[in-house]
């Protein structure tokens, strides 16, 4: 993946920026690139800037009339639908959110970790073959897993939604988090490692001391992705989830199925679903890019 | 509250627990013979991740090949059978699903690039500020779930009969443009104008993730070079086509390969949009179906195992592509 490697955050800065302009800056032709890229920034942002204005309009008007008729005036806005929406199951089910996407974000961590330090630094039989596992697992569809989950719950006896949750994201994650980790230890200068075994530091001593602070930022990267990925997860939770116990995704599906007409009820819902996600898209922009990046491949 | 209280202990259990089996096998490993030691504790370090691969895709794999030939699966009567591949072969409800996927393969990894590529090249020339802004909202569907971003579409797409207003954007506007849709757009099954309205929400929602790979690709491109076929006198199209593209053609490959492996599976778009009714079913949905609407085990399996296989060339390459790498460190 060294191609997906360099993936900057969107405000890399350019180099030689004095060669890039083109020669036709200034006549007509730039005026039609600028024109072309707002369009296109527009069609992108009109569906979601529609929703959020919905969201916020009295339930008859919704469905009477477009948003976009707002700016006529004349119309009052308040926060009605969401306190609607609120009490109709997704206050619940944006704490069973978190609930599931926190713990299944940070538990995988700690052994993807530690794996990812001995694919990198240490020496033993079946190390390449042992890792190649983890790249082929990448891209296995998790349709795979769910049939067989399903049964080993039950055998094991695993009745909580949330054990399950968490068990099975560890076990869809571990692969990406591996792999990120790997590459990004493998990358760390080989002096550093070589300096603390002289200085008689252990294994665990070196990884504990030295690697793992050293590989904050490819922790954060896989966290947001994982954070990102277990919060989004429809399929997942709906096969692990009994009703009652419902994510955000989970309500906001089912609100679609059973109320499809109800637009306050789903414009609200559904950027409640989508606000815990874009907070961290837009305070976390650097990371989120490249956790996004490496972890696209995931299955 | 005590959801959120267990996520805690979960977080203290989970991550302490692990922190603890590691701290405790390393102290054990530690009092071997030196060489003893030195041979196990690789193994200490990636048991624990092997173990959850193991048991949480490995193993699910190997199971979900052998039920794929087992019928009647769970109870006393289950054995071994050829039928559930018979019917991944000749059942009609798959093979357009097939034909679906395979569809949503051709347009998506496509619209997706082309609309990235567009939006990278375009953003380039503008000051830093703006550029950022610009690339910015392209990428931000990337944070939406499927399920938001159909219900974000689903509004976009809604119908209300003829003569009263339009309140989708969609329908809106091809009203106004007099061409009011004698049905809503994702029911409409001529030329497959349904399928394609779900395509373009992915197309909408991974645009932004082709642009972010394409735009590094595209600012690593040698200045000179381009300068140089500038001098030579070519237009700005001719440098984009001939210059630029052959020069970013691997992260082309990667981001479409990326997507491609993602449409494949794509079950959450026409799962809330239209449940795959109206000829717009797809493999993943299929499966879902079987699996746990049905409770046919051996038949969700063989789906499965097709789309398994369809991802083993993506596995291979990469595969390779890692070991070309490793050979390269």
């Amino acid at each position: 993946m060294s191609t997906t490697a360099p993936a900057p955050a969107p405000d890399a800065t350019k180099e030689e920026p004095a060669l890039k302009p083109s020669k036709d800056e200034g006549d007509g032709s730039s005026w039609v690139a600028k024109l072309t890229l707002l369009f296109v920034c527009v069609l992108f942002t009109i569906p979601t800037f529609g929703l959020l204005i919905s969201s916020f309009r009295d339930p008859q008007a919704i469905r009477q009339t477009g948003w976009w008729t707002v700016i006529t005036g004349g119309e009052t806005f308040s926060l009605d639908n969401y306190t609607t929406v609120l009490n109709a199951g997704m206050g619940e089910s944006f704490v069973n959110s978190l609930t599931v996407a926190i713990p299944a974000t940070v538990i995988p961590i700690m052994a993807a970790a530690f794996a990812a330090y001995a694919f990198a630094w240490m020496d033993f039989k079946g190390r390449e073959f042992l890792f190649v596992i983890f790249v082929g697992l990448l891209v296995v569809p998790l349709q795979v897993a769910l049939i067989p989950l399903t049964r080993l719950y039950n055998t094991v006896g695993i009745n909580n939604d949330f054990v399950k949750l968490w068990l099975a994201h560890t076990g869809f994650g571990m692969p990406l988090a591996v792999y990120i980790l790997r590459n990004y230890i493998g990358s760390l200068p080989r002096e550093i490692i070589e300096s603390a075994k002289v200085d008689g530091a252990s294994h665990f001593a070196t990884f504990w001391r030295l690697i793992l602070p050293l590989s904050v930022p490819a922790l954060a990267a896989f966290a947001i992705f994982q954070f990102l990925w277990t919060w989004n997860d429809y399929l997942v939770a709906l096969v692990f989830m009994t009703s009652g116990a419902e994510v955000v995704t989970v309500t906001l599906a089912e609100l679609v199925g059973s109320r499809g007409q109800d637009w306050h009820l789903l414009t609200a819902g559904a950027f409640i679903s989508m606000v815990v996600p874009l907070i961290v898209f837009f305070a976390l922009q650097r990371f989120f890019v490249r956790g996004l990046t490496a972890g696209s491949v995931k299955g | 509250m005590a959801v959120a209280i267990s996520g805690v202990v979960a977080v203290v259990l989970g991550v302490g627990g692990a922190l603890l089996l590691f701290w405790g096998l390393n102290a054990v490993v530690e009092r071997l013979p030196k060489a003893q030691e030195e041979l196990l504790k690789p193994y200490v370090f990636i048991g624990p991740a092997m173990a959850v691969v193991g048991v949480f895709l490995l193993y699910p794999s190997i199971l979900t090949v052998w039920y794929s030939f087992q019928t009647r699966i769970g109870t006393p009567n289950q054995e071994f059978t050829l039928n559930n591949y018979v019917y991944l072969f000749t059942s009609s409800e798959l093979r357009d699903s097939f034909i679906n996927n395979a569809l949503w393969i051709l347009v998506v990894p496509a619209g997706a690039v082309a609309i990235g590529l567009l939006v990278a090249v375009l953003a380039d020339r503008l000051r830093p500020t703006s550029e950022k802004i610009a690339k910015s909202l392209i990428f931000m569907p990337m944070a939406i779930s499927f399920v938001g971003a159909s219900t974000i579409w689903l509004f976009m797409y809604a119908w209300r009969p003829e003569g009263v207003d339009q309140f989708g954007l969609i329908t809106a506007i091809a009203t106004g443009l007099g061409a009011f849709p004698s049905e809503p757009i994702i029911q409409n099954t001529s030329f497959r104008l349904n399928s394609f309205a779900l395509m373009a929400v992915m197309i909408w929602l991974q645009a932004g993730f082709a642009m972010v790979l394409l735009s590094a690709a595209i600012k690593n491109v040698p200045g000179d070079t381009i300068e140089a076929a500038r001098i030579d006198g070519a237009s700005e199209l001719q440098i984009f086509w001939r210059v630029t593209v052959p020069q970013i053609r691997s992260t082309i490959v990667v981001v479409t390969t990326t997507i491609l492996i993602l449409v494949l599976k794509v079950f959450d778009i026409p799962r809330v949009m239209t449940s795959g009714n109206f000829n717009t079913n797809v493999i993943a949905n299929v499966y879902y179906d079987l699996a746990f609407t049905f409770g046919d085990r051996g038949r969700a399996s063989v789906v499965v195992v097709a789309l398994i296989v369809l991802t083993l060339p993506f596995m291979y390459i990469n595969i390779k592509r890692f070991r070309e790498q490793e050979a390269m460190r």
